[in-house]
């Protein structure tokens, strides 16, 4: 087939055209998810702030419906379609495979959107997103997710097929990068994720017709979770890649080890996505040995892979800095980091927020018995808004700011502005994780309207406490929809009205990726081992820090009714 | 640029893996050990586990049941709607029913004495969430939880519904008394 190869004088980086036109598309589509889904966060947000309460119940709950939905699906799959087509055909500069397919995909998943938003705003699907049956929506609204699992796999076949048509046309010698490798995993993630969708969302479906009588009510919640949890593990292993690739573009980084990093996003194929598990821990349908088994021997190994990157992407950074010659100290590469550029500031926020706030908040939460003190509450939303949103949304609002010059050949209006965006946004969404972490401990309860209750038959006053939280909670909510608003301006105002940029040398042939020069291999052997001593110092802290949350809640825990 | 690239050193695997870098790695793999023992340690010596033990049910058979055990033991009626409070005979079993939007009966507890609480809910899922305490557990329609609970203070404490269950899911507030 007929296409163009583009060279971007910026980066170097070569863009087929096919690839560049679906990235772009999914990409923007993606944003204006996120606009209906910002908006939908500030009238959630507008509504649990205690002194505010601005919407009547049922428009809150629909609201909420739409704000799962829009955030955590639409926003999610279509900036990591973008992100797939990169991984493969920008970096290995190849040919997209079947571009008609991968455009099936695309307008499935648009189709698909506007199906289940148009169910919710009907107002007969306030089923929240995670829609547990017998509660019922109406039948669009299971089809239109259907719609986007079956484009979002046909995206995820176009990604290993352009895998295989690099390799074919030998457009790269030797292994795939590291980055590709990580979107690797996420796509054969996203497999096994969408079947499982596949198997509890098509039965659904029916029984919203009335072809199917009853769906058990515990079944589903077992299925519904491996699609639910597995899909986080795709944002994981997505937004990891998007560290590797901001540490690789801005500071030459090379993985301290090729080996340790691949091994870590192999552990996320094989063991992540049995933690569905960690769901269901204060269910009555499971025994507690499947419980444990699942939520630990399956999750640490997890977790140990994300502890690893934890370790290996700053560490990439500070051995690249060191080179560089910035070895005063412990801290010297990361206090000359390029701290006013917005893709790393927002990258390097992404990953101290994911590690400190959501990854440690995800174990204590995922512990079977200390799950008792939080399911439900405001904590499991708190905890995460710190890695869905200040983990993979604000890996992936970082990166936008490079493809802006690079994929869109736009340059960035009001760079003032966003420089601070990833500040305003990743520190207001720490710390509204954080209050909201803090309602939950203290009891209040995740989607629910009234803190005062009113209409029930008693009565129950929360602690003073809960309502300081709650009103925290109002304030940094408010503070980090404008950080994301603002960050939507931005990029579509530069989309818009940014200077247009020189697009680079167009040429119908691709460029392969220049085989390893001797110059090369000597870099790569020569003088490799820089120490890391900085980075030792903060994973250190991350583990301390993680050890005394985990006994606080034991503690906590000890101090509860008995229950056997 | 490594990350983007493919490796310098085809033979990648073979690069040796630096100490530090091991040492995380095993600091990790050993946490983890640690965080799987917990647990176990918790079932055999703590005091809070979830119980175990559980059934199929329907909301037919469950609510029978549950009337009965009211029926047996309310000790008075509270509220305008006439809730019963229903004193659970200590070691004995008590029922409680999750529906749209209520939960079912009034249960009056004593301190340190325990208690086999059956949950189970009528329609969708609930969400027992027990306040000031803050014990949370899923109910679902079809099973019956048969949760084993000592309370370990007096007092007044709320039930708050803490899985969406529609437009009531807000004011679906319960009771337990413990004496
Ligand atoms: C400025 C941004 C945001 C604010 C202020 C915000 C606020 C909130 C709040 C307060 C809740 C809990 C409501 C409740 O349980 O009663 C919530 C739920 C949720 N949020 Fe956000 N959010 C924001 C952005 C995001 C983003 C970017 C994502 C995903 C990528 C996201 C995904 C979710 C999901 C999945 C839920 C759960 C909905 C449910 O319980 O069904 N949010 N959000
Ligand atoms: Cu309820």
């Amino acid at each position: 087939m007929a296409t163009t190869y583009r060279t971007c004088p910026i980066s170097g980086m070569q863009f087929e055209d096919q690839a560049e036109k679906l990235m772009r598309w999914n990409a923007v589509a993606g944003v204006l998810w996120l606009l209906v889904g910002g908006i939908t966060a500030l009238l959630v947000i507008l509504t649990r702030w205690p002194a505010i309460k601005l919407l009547p119940a049922d428009q809150f709950y629909l609201i909420l419906t739409a704000h799962g939905i829009d955030m955590l699906i639409l926003w999610i799959l279509f900036f990591e379609m973008a992100v797939l087509y990169f991984a493969s055909s920008v970096l290995l500069r190849c040919r997209i495979a079947t571009p008609k397919i991968a455009w099936l995909g695309f307008w499935l998943m648009v189709v698909g959107g506007i199906i289940t938003n148009v169910a919710i705003f009907q107002g007969e699907s306030s089923v929240m997103f995670t829609s547990y049956v017998p509660m019922q929506a109406q039948p669009h609204f299971y089809l239109g997710i259907i719609l986007v699992a079956v484009g979002a796999l046909l995206g995820t076949c176009v990604f290993f097929g352009t895998l295989v048509v690099a390799k074919k046309d030998k457009t790269y010698e030797g292994s795939l990068p590291l980055v590709t490798f990580g979107a690797l995993t996420a796509a054969i993630i996203a497999t096994f994720t969408i079947l499982s969708g596949a198997g509890i969302l098509i039965p659904t479906f029916f029984w919203s017709m009335g072809w199917i009588k009853e769906i058990d009510a515990q079944l589903y919640r077992m299925v519904w979770w491996g699609l639910g949890h597995s899909s986080q593990q795709i944002n994981v292993a997505a937004h990891v890649s998007v560290w590797y690739l901001t540490a690789a573009v801005l500071f030459n980084a090379k993985p301290l080890s090729e080996k340790v990093s691949r091994f870590a996003f192999l552990l996320y194929i094989l063991f992540l996505q049995l933690a569905s598990a960690h769901h269901l821990l204060s269910d009555p349908g499971m025994s507690a040995e499947w419980k444990v088994l699942n939520t630990s021997y399956f999750m640490y190994f997890a977790v140990m892979a994300s502890m690893i990157h934890g370790f290996t992407v700053p560490g990439a950074i500070e051995a690249a800095q060191r080179r560089r010659g910035f070895t005063n100290g412990m801290f010297e590469w990361l206090r000359k980091a390029p701290w006013g550029n917005p893709v790393f500031s927002g990258m390097f926020i992404s990953l101290v927020s994911f590690g400190f706030l959501g990854g440690i908040s995800g174990v204590v939460l995922g512990t079977e018995q200390i799950n008792m003190l939080m399911h439900n509450t405001f904590y499991v939303p708190g905890h995460f808004h710190t890695t869905v949103v200040s983990g993979t949304t604000l890996a992936f609002m970082s990166i936008t700011f490079l493809l802006v010059p690079v994929l869109f050949r736009r340059e960035l209006i009001l760079p003032k502005l966003c420089q601070i965006q990833p500040y305003l946004y990743g520190i207001s969404m720490g710390v509204l994780g954080l209050v909201m972490m803090g309602a939950g401990t203290l009891g209040v309860s995740r989607r629910h309207w009234d803190m005062a209750f009113s209409g029930a038959p008693f009565q129950y006053e929360w602690p003073g406490a809960a309502y300081l939280m709650m009103g925290l909670t109002g304030i940094f909510g408010v503070i980090a929809v404008i950080g994301g608003g603002l960050w939507i301006l931005l990029i579509v105002g530069s989309l818009l009205f940014g200077k247009k940029l020189d697009g680079g040398k167009v040429s119908d042939k691709p460029t392969p990726i220049p085989s390893n020069t001797q110059a090369a291999s000597a870099v790569a052997h020569g003088s490799d081992h820089v120490p890391v001593p900085g980075t030792v110092v903060l994973a250190l802290l991350l583990f301390v820090s993680f050890v005394l949350y985990y006994f606080v809640n034991w503690k906590y825990l000890s101090e509860v009714w008995l229950l056997s | 640029m490594s990350a983007i690239l493919p490796p310098s050193d085809r033979l990648w695997w073979k690069q040796p893996i630096d100490k530090v870098e091991w040492a995380w790695i095993a600091i990790a793999f050993v946490w983890g050990m640690i965080m799987f023992g917990m647990m176990i340690y918790w079932h055999i010596y703590g005091k809070q586990n979830l119980s175990n033990e559980a059934y199929k049910t329907t909301p037919e058979l469950f609510a029978a049941k549950a009337e009965k055990f009211i029926a047996e033991n309310t000790i008075r009626t509270e509220t305008d709607q006439d809730i019963p409070v229903v004193r659970v005979p200590p070691g004995g079993d008590g029922y409680l029913i999750a529906r749209l939007w209520a939960w079912y009966p009034i249960l009056e507890l004593e301190e340190g004495q325990t208690y086999k609480i059956h949950l189970s809910s009528m329609d969708y899922n609930h969400g027992f969430s027990l306040q000031p305490v803050n014990i949370n557990i899923q109910v679902i329609p079809g099973y019956e939880h048969v949760v084993k609970m000592t309370p370990t203070k007096k007092g007044t404490y709320a039930i708050v519904c803490n899985e969406f269950c529609g437009i009531g899911h807000s004011w679906m507030l319960g009771r337990i008394y413990v004496k």
